[in-house]
């Protein structure tokens, strides 16, 4: 074993539960078999393939599930937890299928050599799409195992009990078998189905909600652990002989050119290994982490600067983006007559909102080291996408698929797109060039500045409501600087592929969204234009998937305008939202509007929401209190806000006291970690209501630390988070009952229930995010 | 290059570099500890924290030759395989979530409770803010600093 694989097998064996430990004894072969040509899957199947690292095969069970001798199993699946306890979950609903003790099983994930490729995280489908071809292998697996313990047994397998993957003969129990003597170290050698791998499929039908047991159980998340105490899981600790260590000099005014590097300035210096430089993306390579920091900041390189401005400076970008020509203007969406609508209306009000840029702004800047040994490249990451980065890899290097694999490990914060993908591809091109592994570690102000934004908006709403204060008329328009948006890990739009001058020709077209709602309005209209800045390359202000990309913005504006729209009625703005709900008489397959109806009803019991107008009756003083409600989906997700706040009228701090949070994600696998992920996306709701903006003048971008990129702090954090998990289902106990995602939901009403929540306190309406003090207070002087 | 004896996690090591390397790369790199993280390297976020004399340092900010007194990394915690009261609160509180500030929210907690065994919430806040957490862990970071303290929370 070289030093990494020792690594990864301590990694395995420190963070293993017993039966972990179990498995790293009883298949020795794990431990030796991280060398190219062998497999950490010791019996999964493979397809064909030329490389070391071949696909695993989705269509054979083997490739999802191994049972070991000692009666433990290990599941193996395509997906990366980031925190949330997915990889928990996982088992709860493979253990259930399966029938089999939970505390005797792992779960294996995202590692591209070793398991399937279900695409690593992305878009809150961990469970809501990919947990469904889990659910039906593990069924499958249970029934090859009854058929096996029918012949072993003697009787027909409808003769037959299993509990915790013991089969015994219903009639006589001491008649048993233990699916680890039935199959234990062995193959299942069984074909599985299905077009693509979400569709994975056996015979075997997956069981009733009824009839599982672990599934809605806390267990403890079996990632914490070795998150609390050191353990060797992270992708910045990997080592691996001879590895050198890289620092990127990214261009320091947007879209400057790079003219000439000058070697000499560093080469002196100690550690110095090399410069390497393609068109603008230059880095500096050291044998130490240190040296290549100082050499990185000392490198002399002459830059020209573009002639025309990158960008307009952010104090002036909604500006900018009212008078810039949109780049498309897709089709929107309408029902009845919007302008008919707002001229029969007796009320009628407008008003404009707008979000800044916000970045990911990981607590950790992107990182990545690859190893470019034995004419393979293996690359230790923390990217959701593992399986992704390991595609665009090979096809930026133009090598084959088959002698690269990416080893997802632990990692600070992914909610998207992130630096992540770009360090990767960084790391394997100059291990590539130098021939050496190589570890890349952006800075933080590299981190901050460069990383993928969540798109700036302007969104100008229209509302008409009737002489009885029922609104006739919704019109939803949104300017979204969502040009040239980033896929994930693509090998020609990758920061190096365009810094290389590598990229693709045409940027995607980019796109806007639209509140998610469920209110029934007889005239509506939702519609938007992409607006793009001068620089669409090579410019720190690429956007890419933020948690949640688009909702937290149009949220904003849709569910401040309907608090608006409450107040003209002179309605209770939950009153208010509860008719447009329930004024639809249809719903959608998976009943959204009941369940939307279902969870505001929830929120407000759970808050103690007495029905009045907003703002609040005024009271003096230097604390000003008030409470805000917002709703929303995402996907199947329904969610509701309520919040408490209170403004210091004197110094324009806003505090969010208390939060309550209601939630339908359907079936819930574990409510504790679910609770934990719900907490978290509240909060970061919250960090980007009061606090995350990006600022840039018309050269380059300007927030780049801590002090200059504001995020919340323990301070802000409210006294009281309650979070009410609701089942709104019309039949909340049928047997198929689904479940959905929920990593990002409950982020997305948050801006708007904490605008809503400062209006009522102050009577003063915050149509522009984030609502730091400066802006509130000048607000408030109006 | 030129030798430095650091007394860690109780444990005598001597280091041969720059008497201006931070003390988080020593650490991680010549001691191949995992607990201090890059976060920032300005002093800012608190995810390198180490304890040096028992205080709550941040490594990043920390020449080699500026540490006077014995450090302590989150590897140094638990004592005799027993995880360390904070620690153990982490996990009953299922709080950490990528996990990657926790180093710093973790140790910082302990400097905390080792000054104030039964601190208010005011004190955990203050004493706690400067340490960030970009998954918004702070409410069960809370929750747990109390549960370590055995304060109600
Ligand atoms: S890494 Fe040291 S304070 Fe941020
Ligand atoms: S747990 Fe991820 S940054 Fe704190």
């Amino acid at each position: 074993m070289n030093a990494i694989e020792t690594l990864l097998a301590s990694v395995l064996q420190k963070h293993a539960s017993p039966s972990r430990r179990e498995f790293l004894k009883t298949s020795g072969r794990l431990v030796v078999s991280f060398t190219a040509a062998s497999h950490l899957a010791p019996l999964a199947a493979f397809a064909q393939g030329a490389g070391p690292y071949p696909d695993p095969d989705y269509k054979q069970l083997d490739s999802w599930i191994v049972i070991h001798q000692d009666n433990t199993a290990t599941f193996f699946v395509g997906k990366t937890d980031l925190g949330q306890g997915t990889g928990t979950a996982f088992r709860q609903i493979m253990s259930d299928e399966l029938d089999f003790d939970f505390a005797r099983t792992t779960c294996i994930m995202g590692t591209t050599n070793i398991t399937v490729d279900q695409g690593g995280s992305g878009g809150s489908d961990a469970l809501q799409t990919d947990g469904y071809p889990m659910r039906r292998v593990a069924a499958e697996a249970r029934r090859v195992l009854l058929d096996m313990a029918s012949q072993r047994l003697g009787v027909p397998v409808g003769q037959l009990s299993v509990s915790d993957s013991v089969v015994s003969v219903t009639a006589n129990p001491s008649q048993r078998v233990t699916y680890g003597e039935l199959i234990g170290g062995n193959r299942f050698n069984i074909a599985l189905t299905g077009d693509n791998i979400n569709q994975t499929t056996g015979i075997a039908k997956m069981k009733s909600v009824r009839d599982m047991k672990n599934v809605g159980m806390s267990h403890r998340r079996d990632d914490i652990p070795s998150k609390v105490d050191a353990s060797p899981v992270w992708a910045v600790g990997v080592k691996v002989p001879g590895m050198v260590h890289a620092r990127n000099v990214k261009p320091p005014v947007a879209g400057a050119e790079c003219v000439s590097v000058d070697e000499s300035s560093v080469s002196g210096m100690p550690g110095f290994i090399r410069v390497v430089r393609e068109r603008n993306y230059i880095a500096v390579v050291c044998e130490r982490e240190e040296q290549a920091i100082a050499a990185a900041r000392r490198l002399k390189v002459t830059w020209s600067k573009p002639t025309a401005a990158p960008f307009p400076s952010s104090d002036k970008l909604f500006d900018y983006m009212r008078a810039a020509k949109p780049t498309s203007s897709p089709a929107p969406t309408a029902n009845g007559d919007i302008e008919a609508g707002l001229k029969s209306a007796a009320t009628r009000i407008e008003a404009e909102y707008e979000v800044p840029f916000q970045g990911h702004t990981s607590i950790g800047p992107a990182h990545a080291l690859a190893d470019p040994s034995n004419g393979q490249m293996t690359i230790y990451s923390n990217d959701m996408k593992s399986y992704g980065l390991r595609t665009g890899v090979a096809q930026f290097l133009k090598i084959p698929r088959d002698q690269v694999r990416v080893v997802w490990m632990q990692g600070p914060q992914v909610y998207g797109r992130t630096a992540a993908d770009d360090a990767g591809f960084e790391a394997a091109f100059l291990a590539q060039q130098i021939g050496r592994p190589v570890r890349v570690q952006w800075m933080r102000d590299e981190e901050t500045a460069w990383d993928t934004k969540g798109p700036a908006y302007v969104m100008k709403m229209r509302g008409g409501l009737d002489a009885q204060g029922n609104l006739v008329a919704l019109d939803y328009e949104a300017l979204a600087a969502d040009y040239g948006h980033l896929g994930y890990n693509e090998f020609d739009t990758v920061l190096i592929a365009q810094l290389t001058g590598r990229r693709k020709q045409t940027p995607a077209a980019g796109g806007y969204d639209a509140p998610d709602d469920m209110y029934a309005v007889p005239n509506r209209r939702s519609a938007g234009h992409v607006v793009s800045l001068p620089l669409v390359w090579e410019t720190p202000l690429r956007t890419g998937n933020l948690r949640d990309p688009n909702g937290p913005q149009v949220t904003f504006a849709g569910e401040s305008f309907i608090d608006e729209l409450a107040t003209a009625a002179k309605a209770d703005p939950v009153d208010f939202r509860m008719r447009l709900l329930t004024a639809g008489k249809t719903d959608d397959p998976n009943f959204k509007r009941a369940r939307s109806i279902a969870v505001v009803k929830a929120a407000a019991d759970k808050f103690g929401w007495a029905p009045r107008p907003s703002p609040a009756p005024r009271a003096t003083g230097d604390i000003a209190t008030g409470r805000g409600f917002a709703y929303a989906y995402r996907n199947q997700t329904v969610v509701a806000n309520a919040v408490d706040v209170e403004v210091n009228r004197r110094t324009g701090r806003v505090w969010v006291k208390r939060i309550v949070c209601s939630h339908d994600c359907g079936l819930v696998i574990n409510p504790e970690a679910l609770r934990g992920t719900i907490e978290g996306a509240l909060l970061h709701g919250l960090s980007r209501a009061l606090h995350e903006e990006v600022t840039f003048d018309a050269e380059k971008v300007t927030s780049v630390d801590w002090r200059t990129s504001p995020t919340m702090t323990h301070a802000d954090t409210p006294a009281q988070i309650d979070v009410v998990l609701v089942n709104g289902d019309p039949n909340p106990n049928r047997p198929d009952l689904q479940h959905y995602g929920a990593g990002e939901a409950a982020l997305k009403p948050m801006l708007a229930a904490v605008a809503n929540a400062i209006y009522d306190a102050t009577g003063v309406r915050m149509r522009r995010a984030p609502f730091r003090p400066q802006r509130v207070l000048a607000a408030l002087k109006g | 290059m030129a030798n430095f004896t650091l007394s860690v996690n109780g444990r005598p090591q001597t280091v041969d570099v720059e008497p201006t390397t931070p003390l988080l790369y020593v650490l991680r790199n010549d001691l191949d500890l995992q607990g201090p993280r890059f976060g920032c390297g300005l002093g800012q976020c608190g995810s390198c924290t180490v304890l040096m004399n028992g205080v709550a340092t941040r490594s990043c900010v920390t020449p080699v030759s500026a540490v006077k007194g014995p450090i302590t990394t989150l590897e140094g915690l638990a004592k005799d395989g027993q995880l360390h009261p904070v620690q153990q609160a982490w996990i009953d509180e299922q709080v950490p979530a990528c996990g990657f500030c926790q180093n710093g929210q973790m140790l910082t907690a302990v400097a905390l409770l080792q000054r104030t065994p039964k601190p208010t919430d005011t004190q955990i806040r203050d004493a706690m803010a400067p340490v960030l957490c970009r998954c918004f862990t702070y409410y069960r970071i809370q929750k747990a600093v109390k549960r370590a303290a055995g304060v109600q929370a």
